[in-house]
């Protein structure tokens, strides 16, 4: 029997037809929708006269350009309403549901779908954005479409894709005091580059990847489209179906017993081929912060950003350029430097796991007066966890505040924007020339090691200030 | 929707050789607020276009009046990031069809042929040659042709060849995109489903 990798076994499973020389029609089980790259899709679909052909397989929420503070009330901004609004009057239109600001429900959609249980091994999952690649820790195909696709999976269920190749990455062994799930992307990326991952998919696999927690998981399936990859999964394991199990909208019952028996033959044959393999060392991966304006400008927190020696003249040129837009000189320790902003949020790492993490690290400690922290849950469930937990009142007593759920100063689409010329250390995905506000300079790091700089007010090695334990003799 | 057919076009070409292009400088987020596609060409590229008052930044390329064209010739890795296709449009809006470069992100690709640019890939080393030949003389033209699938720089006459898949071509050729295409397939998506 031909030996097949579990991209394979998905992606052949929903294939509805393939034309010679062009793409697959490639069927999607659930789609994603929020509020700023949906409008123009509905806007042509009505103007060609169709309909959503299968509603209950679209799922809707605002999350890229709400407000984190009061919203209860109307959003302030013109434009932002404008397009809340429109998801509003097209998820009642067309019969879609949609998980509103203020309900318990809402959050950013990539937090929210897992959390739901909507997302589920097997699938098909896009979105029209791109770290729809988040839900692959289930073991889906999930990626990112434009808005003429988001069309057409309104219409059709369908999209035109070619089939990509395949990527395995491995990492094995224990990760050391500290390290985290988001180290362990960033360490990835900074290896492979910020293109290194164009054109393939990714299978995510190693003792140090099955050791992950699914919100872990999630991080490093997230961060997949940061080397250009499509997207990055993870076959389902006991670990996945704990998670799901007695989830709002996993099968319960018979249904579940049945579905737990199909998942677990979702993994890799022994044997089957991958066009590309990478195998990594946990061993080698320790805290990592990024410099540039690219996820693959990373480096270890205690180590300096990189010389320019060595450098082709044309790679040069757009190294420099990157950063002198963050205000760095090649040869610079990264430890040390003065920030201004630290944000812990977005759908990389704006889990209750995440907020478990800062609240530990900051339990007796204060925030530096030269920080001003921005802490968002990536939806409600997480706000009304943290609340629970009493972790609110922990991070309130180092001098944060909890805001609202939304994408946030992730993409700055609301009011949540980091002043021109400011360092900003982020949870979040992107290091982007003014990703986090026109002018903003954004180092990404892991929750714990946002934590250390929020608390000492300048890039730390968390490891640093983690007390070692006392070892009895 | 429906975009003008692509046939051949030559035309000059504006050089951003810059790499690593993401899809954020194409278009900032925060001009990702409309509800309908409509005046995104006046924000390609804006943070680079223009300063936070809103004035021109004379030595940005597109604010540079040596240069003019309907092709776009791009750096390394070009459109990264985020899978807005708001950057395509702004793209189109503005009024390039072509995007030329030795390395495109995948979903920047996938937007472009949905809504009729042209991404044409090179080898690095002719990448090289158009910059060159482009900022020793700016009006140098370049002819790209969809049905040969050949870039040619005109004034030398150096030809290569890039890859488009046939159902793609046809699209780009005729206007079309995917929608008319799936429509058709309804009965056989509708059964599809009801298996699942």
């Amino acid at each position: 029997m031909e030996k097949k990798t579990l991209f394979d076994k998905i992606w052949d499973a929903h294939v509805i037809k393939s034309i010679p020389e062009g793409p697959d029609v490639f069927f999607i089980d659930k789609h994603f929708i929020h509020e700023v790259t949906s409008p123009v899709a509905f806007l042509n679909l009505e103007k060609r006269g169709n309909k959503v052909m299968f509603p209950e397989r679209t799922v809707a929420t605002p999350d890229h350009n709400v407000p984190t503070i009061d919203q209860d009330k109307t959003i302030k901004d013109q434009l932002s309403r404008m397009q809340v609004e429109k998801l509003r009057e097209n998820c009642k239109k067309h019969g879609i549901d949609l998980h509103d600001l203020g309900t318990d429900h809402h959050g950013i959609v990539h937090v929210i779908g897992p959390e739901l249980g909507i997302t589920q091994p097997g699938m098909t999952i896009v979105c029209g954005d791109s770290h729809t690649s988040t839900h692959g820790a289930f073991g889906t195909i999930a990626f990112g479409i434009g808005t003429s696709e988001v069309e057409m999976v309104l219409a059709t269920q369908c999209i035109m894709q070619a089939k990509p190749k395949k990527m395995r990455i491995t990492v094995d062994g224990t990760l050391g005091k500290g390290v985290s799930s988001k180290d362990i992307i960033l360490y990835i990326i900074s290896q492979i580059s910020a293109s290194g991952g164009t054109g393939y998919f990714i299978e995510y696999a190693g003792s140090a990847i099955r050791s992950l927690s699914m919100e872990a998981r999630m991080t490093i399936c997230n961060m997949s489209i940061e080397m250009g990859a499509r997207g990055g999964l993870i076959a389902p394991d006991e670990t996945t179906f704990n998670y799901l199990e007695g989830k709002d909208f996993a099968p319960k019952g018979k249904d579940w017993d049945a579905a737990i028996a199909k998942w677990r033959a979702l993994k890799t044959d022994e044997g089957a081929a991958f066009d590309l393999e990478y195998h990594y060392d946990a061993v080698d991966i320790e805290p990592m912060i990024t410099y540039g304006t690219n996820p693959g400008m990373g480096v270890k927190v205690k180590d300096s950003i990189p010389t320019t020696e060595g450098m082709k003249e044309s790679v040069k040129k757009s190294y420099i350029k990157s950063l002198d837009y963050m205000g760095f000189k090649p040869g610079e320790a990264m430890k040390g430097k003065k920030i201004d902003y630290v944000f812990v949020g977005s759908c990389t790492n704006g889990r209750i796991e995440d907020l478990r993490t800062v609240a530990e690290f900051v339990k007796g400690k204060k925030k530096a007066d030269n920080i001003t922290a921005w802490i968002v849950p990536g939806s409600r469930e997480v706000e009304k966890k943290a609340i629970e937990e009493g972790l609110v009142q922990i991070l309130e007593d180092a001098g944060f505040k909890l805001r609202q759920p939304g994408c946030s100063a992730c993409l700055a689409m609301n009011d949540d924007k980091i002043p021109s010329g400011k360092y900003a250390v982020s949870t979040s995905n992107r290091n982007f020339e003014g990703r986090q506000g026109p002018g903003s300079r954004t180092l990404l790091a892991s929750p714990l090691t946002v934590a250390a700089v929020a608390i000492t007010g300048e890039i730390t090695d968390p490891r640093d200030l983690i007390e070692e334990p006392v070892l009895e003799v | 929707m429906a975009y003008d057919k692509f046939d051949i076009l030559t035309s000059r070409v504006v050089p951003l050789s810059s790499e690593n292009v993401d899809t954020d400088q194409i278009i900032p987020a925060r001009f990702l607020k409309a509800t309908e596609r409509k005046g995104f060409g006046d924000n390609l590229f804006r943070d680079w276009r223009y300063d936070s008052e809103g004035n021109p930044k004379p030595d940005f390329v597109l604010n540079d009046p040596t240069y003019d064209g309907k092709i776009l010739l791009a750096g390394k890795n070009f459109g990264s990031g985020s899978s807005r296709e708001h950057a395509v449009w702004a793209i189109y809006d503005y009024g390039f069809r072509c995007v030329v470069s030795s390395f495109f992100a995948d979903i920047f690709k996938n937007n472009c042929l949905n809504i009729g640019v042209l991404p044409v890939t090179v080898t690095p080393e002719f990448a090289d040659e158009l910059f060159e030949a482009v900022e020793a003389d700016p009006s140098t033209e370049v002819e790209v042709d969809i049905n040969k699938q050949t870039i040619t720089l005109l004034a030398t006459g150096k030809s290569e060849s890039f890859d488009i898949n046939a159902y793609k071509k046809q699209n780009m050729k005729n206007g079309f995109d995917d929608i008319d295409y799936l429509l058709n397939l309804k009965s056989e998506i509708k059964a599809f489903e009801a298996g699942r």
